[in-house]
């Protein structure tokens, strides 16, 4: 058994290296899937019958495609988009081969937390200014969006956390980080320690995510009185 | 002048499909207060969104001062609808925005930008509904009436010459009925808008109204002015809102 020290100089770099590989993997498609998600929630919200432009359609096909993207495991989907990563970013390995997928299994999810969102908007204030003339454009970045600005904040913590599952299982396929320290190590090596060092920094991270987010939510959240 | 003309109002096609409205037309004269009053279900709320166009109306037209604005949309329906304001049952502010950005929302609306001087303005308008101090709260930090006198404040940004109150008192207790219904008359007063005032409270209607229409199951049933139909009224739903039937009966 290894004391602390030692355990630290032998694996301290790797770890931290590690760390540093799956916060970018996080941070980077979840900024990308958070541009598209919102355009598409909005779209979503928008187009659904009854709402400010209905288009039934358009948001059947739509809320279809967003559905099947949904479905895929994302294992599945890494595999299945392979030669389309390869076009965009050149390569299908380490970090730059991962965040394809992961924009492509993040965004629909992101546009249905978004959309949810904009659902639970109260429908008098949406006729309210619909009432004062705004126009749709308006009413989306003036009205819209900062009123789901809490739930918006909810809904990237869970999303940020599903992403860190995504990409423990990116690491078992080369992308590297934590994920891919845990199962290369642990499983392979049998070097439980190791792995309970990565899993750890898993879980802090899960915690700081969650914890700012929560805090940010109720920071920005106006909808409740004496809070 | 509205002119609500033959207005049909349907959900669903076909000849059995619900109407919400039947071949109702009403005059609503400029500068007056005119009430329209029904029971649930009455096609009252209907009405009224279909005059500022939330909803499109089946057949039938809405001339305003001559124009007819059923066929209204894009930049020409926007502007409209800064003409005819409107106030909810429930309100309708925005909750993570402060009292004065809401007053502000219209100005957003029309220009696409907010000056110092639609701030000022908005001010004014706060200290005319009494909540001039409340400038920077929430609306959840407020009572229903206070939401109401924000509500009315911002229809007044939009600098209309109709307001529409859809169920405004509603949700509010006798007191702030009174202030909200108040503000209304004094506004009519002061600036000659015209308001309709949509509602099932004959004490509403007694209270600031001139001229007032009877919808009954989406139908146009009596119209008279206020005097009138309190001294006399012919049909059973004036009667009935009117609390001049046996309720036992």
């Amino acid at each position: 058994m290894l004391s602390l020290s030692e355990f630290v100089a032998e694996y301290g770099e790797l770890l931290f290296e590690g760390t540093l590989s799956t916060l970018v993997m996080l941070v980077v498609p979840t900024i990308i899937a958070y541009v598209i998600g919102i355009a598409l929630g909005v779209v979503l919200y928008l187009t659904a019958p009854g709402s400010l432009r209905p288009k039934p359609v358009f948001n059947g096909i739509l809320g279809w495609i967003v559905n099947i993207l949904r479905s895929f495991p994302f294992i599945v989907l890494m595999i299945a988009i392979i030669p389309l990563t390869r076009i965009l970013m050149g390569t299908i390995s380490g970090i730059a081969g991962v965040i394809p997928p992961l924009v492509f299994s993040i965004a629909p999810f992101v546009s249905r937390t978004v959309e949810q969102s904009l659902s639970e908007i109260p429908r008098a204030s949406v006729e309210a200014v619909e009432s004062c003339g705004a126009s749709v454009p308006c009413i989306v970045f003036h009205a819209l969006l900062p009123e789901t600005l809490p739930s918006l904040i909810r809904g990237a913590a869970l999303t940020l956390i599903s992403t860190l599952g995504y990409i423990a299982m990116a690491g078992a396929f080369g992308a590297g980080g934590l994920g891919d320290i845990a199962i290369r190590y642990g499983y392979y090596r049998y070097q439980t320690e190791v792995m309970i060092a990565a899993v750890v920094i898993i879980v802090v991270i899960v915690q700081v995510i969650q914890s700012v987010c929560d805090l940010l939510a109720r920071k920005v959240d106006h909808r409740m009185a004496n809070r | 002048m509205i002119e609500i003309k033959h207005l049909t109002k349907t959900y669903g096609v076909g000849d059995d499909a619900p109407r919400a409205l039947d071949d109702v037309s009403i005059d609503i004269a400029d500068g007056d207060i005119t009430g329209i009053i029904g029971m649930s279900g009455a096609g009252k709320s209907t009405l009224v969104r279909c005059i500022n166009l939330l909803e499109q109306p089946t057949s039938g037209q809405i001339i305003v001062d001559g124009q007819d604005v059923t066929g209204l949309s894009g930049a020409e329906l926007r502007q409209y609808r800064r003409r005819v304001a409107m106030i909810f049952q429930n309100f309708g502010l925005l909750a993570q925005k402060t009292v004065l950005a809401n007053v502000c929302f219209p100005y957003r609306a029309a220009t696409g930008k907010i000056t110092d001087e639609n701030r000022a303005r908005a001010l004014e308008l706060l200290d005319l509904v009494g909540l001039k101090e409340k400038a920077s709260s929430y609306p959840s930090q407020l009572s229903g009436g206070q939401q109401q006198r924000v509500a009315i404040a911002r229809a007044l940004a939009c600098d209309p010459e109709y307001i529409l109150c859809d169920e405004a008192t509603s949700a509010l207790d006798p007191a702030s009925t009174n202030t909200v219904l108040k503000i209304l008359r004094d506004v009519n007063r002061e600036t000659g808008v015209t308001i309709a005032v949509i509602t099932h409270s004959m004490d509403v209607v007694e209270k600031i109204c001139k001229n007032v229409a009877v919808l009954e199951h989406g139908r146009l049933v009596e119209q008279g002015s206020v005097a009138e139909i309190f001294a006399n009224p012919q049909t059973h739903a004036a009667k009935v809102l009117l609390g001049r039937v046996d309720w036992d009966a």
